[in-house]
């Protein structure tokens, strides 16, 4: 008998496995539903697929009379603006701190613990002096993405960098390369897969933040929405939504890991390919 | 004619002794083996002249001059494991040290100095037999093509001085074999001047013009750390003498075991 932890599926069996909690909790999804119907035709919380699509159809294929929008294509088109700002600033600090501490002792021994300190900091928590300090406009939002995913991102980098074995720089050093020309070469390469890595563990996190920044303070967004329909217990809006928020980041997650096999062939074994 | 000298050399951690009075002159073009019991400071050693190490007390010189304390393109250095980059196919590896050289800036040569740079990268691998997997990463490769991979980019700068560090340590016996054919070839053509640590008192007396053991002259028991090694014996060796003497034949045997 082989041992659980020795069994792998294969490409098929491994579709079929993932496919089957999933089509699993969506038949449970509508039996409840059919059921809660079938007692009280005026239930709202658990929306029936028909009804959810009368809500799809009236947010993202119909234009708002009164704002001369399509909610929903403004909603996504307005959080996708935040999130990616917020993602790009938090990477491109990320790639040079991260370098910079990783690389050279003297930085690291001078931001490494403001670095370590600001991470241990709850990002929510800064929400009000982002607010009071910035306003209320895209930049505290924004800011709130950045704040919270770059410290953990900046950590760890600079410690893949500092963890890059000492022979590799010894080496690279004997065959004539300076500070420069080691960080482009052998650390900013070696940095990247790392860097997609880490910037697809942080889409969670940098998903929270945007919509707690938007449901607080907004009057667009997928987050505000959400929360504004809230009020009337529009399940059939809420559930649609969320389901279309987790498309957005399962599809960055798919983009972020495809770019990293593409460009960094040499970080990905043959078992994970 | 001495490339390198050590004049009195003390390499101290602290309370700890590593090395003591090392005396050694090492003649351009020999061929040094290194040996010595587990801790008796030979990678220690070897880290004063690619330079991560200085000396607590003493001097080492290179050709006469004070040797300059950060590893540099006179000095090549082949480690046991880890010493190519695994993000750069064989051929770029070995190309490195020639962006290096040429292009301060990017740290990549382009075009005609590019292909120049390319055809004396292949030409080094052909010598080492990797001329077939130019475009493989380091991780496709066994463990003794890395070492000949990693031979290749540390000769690529045409340096005088190459130090090895256990550098067959982790291969099997038969590849072993292949590659002292190997160093001794290009050893012989390029004109080196190699030190090598092994643990492999055979291979050490097989390969080198000269033997140097390293350990502890003194012991108390007391503080054990408070005496630091040397090179207690020092043989150079010719056709004749390639056998382990009784003296070391203790050694090799403990290494065995
Ligand atoms: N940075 C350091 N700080 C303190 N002690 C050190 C340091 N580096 C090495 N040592 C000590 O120096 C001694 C010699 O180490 P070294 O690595 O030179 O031994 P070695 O002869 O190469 O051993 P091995 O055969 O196991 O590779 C060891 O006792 C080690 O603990
Ligand atoms: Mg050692």
């Amino acid at each position: 008998m082989r041992r659980l932890l020795n069994i792998r599926p294969k490409r098929g069996g491994r579709f079929f496995l993932g496919f089957f909690p999933l089509a699993a909790v969506g038949v449970a999804y509508f039996a409840a539903s059919a059921a809660r119907t079938a007692a009280n035709p005026a239930d709202k919380l658990l929306p029936t697929p028909a009804e959810m699509w009368t809500a799809v159809e009236r947010m993202a294929f119909t234009v708002d009379p009164v704002r001369g929008m399509i909610p929903m294509v403004a909603d996504t088109g307005a959080s996708l603006e935040r999130l990616l700002i917020g993602l790009g600033i938090a990477t491109a600090a990320t790639l040079i701190m991260g370098l910079v501490l990783g690389l050279l002792p003297l930085v690291r021994a001078g931001f490494g613990p403001l670095v370590a300190a600001i991470s241990v900091v709850p990002p929510i928590a800064l929400l009000p002096i982002l607010f009071i300090v910035m306003g209320l406009g895209e930049a505290s939002k924004v800011a709130l993405i950045v704040v919270g995913i770059a410290p953990f991102m900046i950590r760890d980098l600079a410690s893949h960098v500092a963890a890059i074995p000492e022979e590799q720089m010894v080496k690279a050093q004997s065959l004539g390369g300076s500070t420069w020309q080691i960080g482009l070469r052998v650390a900013l390469p070696q940095a990247m897969p790392r860097l997609i890595k880490c910037l697809r563990l942080s889409l969670g996190p940098a998903w929270v933040f945007l919509i707690s920044a938007e449901a607080i303070a907004s009057d667009v967004g997928l987050g505000y929405r959400i929360f504004l329909v809230r009020r009337y217990l529009a399940m059939d809006v809420i559930i649609p939504y969320v389901i279309w928020i987790s498309l957005l980041a399962v599809a960055m997650d798919l983009i972020l890991m495809w770019l990293s096999r593409r460009f960094y062939p040499w970080a990905h074994s043959a078992r994970d390919a | 004619m001495s490339i390198l000298s050590f004049r009195d050399v003390w390499v101290e951690y602290g309370e700890k002794i590593v090395l003591e009075k090392v005396e050694l002159e090492v003649a351009d073009k020999s061929f040094v083996s290194i040996v010595g019991p587990s801790g008796a400071g030979k990678s220690t050693f070897l880290r004063l002249v690619t330079g991560q190490e200085a000396p607590t007390r003493g001097r080492v010189m290179l050709d006469g001059e004070p040797l300059s304390p950060e590893p540099g393109p006179n000095r090549g250095v082949v480690f046991q494991r880890y010493s190519v980059f695994p993000h750069l196919t064989v051929l770029d590896n070995v190309i490195f040290g020639l962006d290096c050289a040429g292009s301060p800036l990017l740290g990549r040569v382009f075009g005609a100095k590019r292909k120049a740079a390319a055809e004396q990268a292949e030409a080094l691998l052909t010598q080492v037999g990797l001329n077939h997997s130019l475009k493989a990463y380091p991780a496709q490769l066994s463990g003794g093509m890395q070492q000949r991979l990693a031979i290749a980019q540390a000769l690529i700068r045409r340096p005088r001085i190459l130090l090895l560090d256990e550098p067959f340590g982790a291969l099997d016996p038969g590849i072993r074999l292949d590659m002292h054919v190997l160093i001794t070839e290009l050893w012989q053509e390029h004109g080196l001047t190699i030190l090598m640590v092994t643990h492999d008192i055979k291979e050490a007396f097989k390969l080198g013009t000269r033997v140097l053991a390293f350990d502890k002259r003194r012991h108390d028991p007391q503080a054990p750390h408070r005496f630091g090694s040397t090179a207690v014996y020092d043989f150079p060796l010719t056709e004749k003498t390639r056998q382990v003497p009784p003296e070391l034949a203790g050694l090799a045997k403990e290494e065995a075991a």
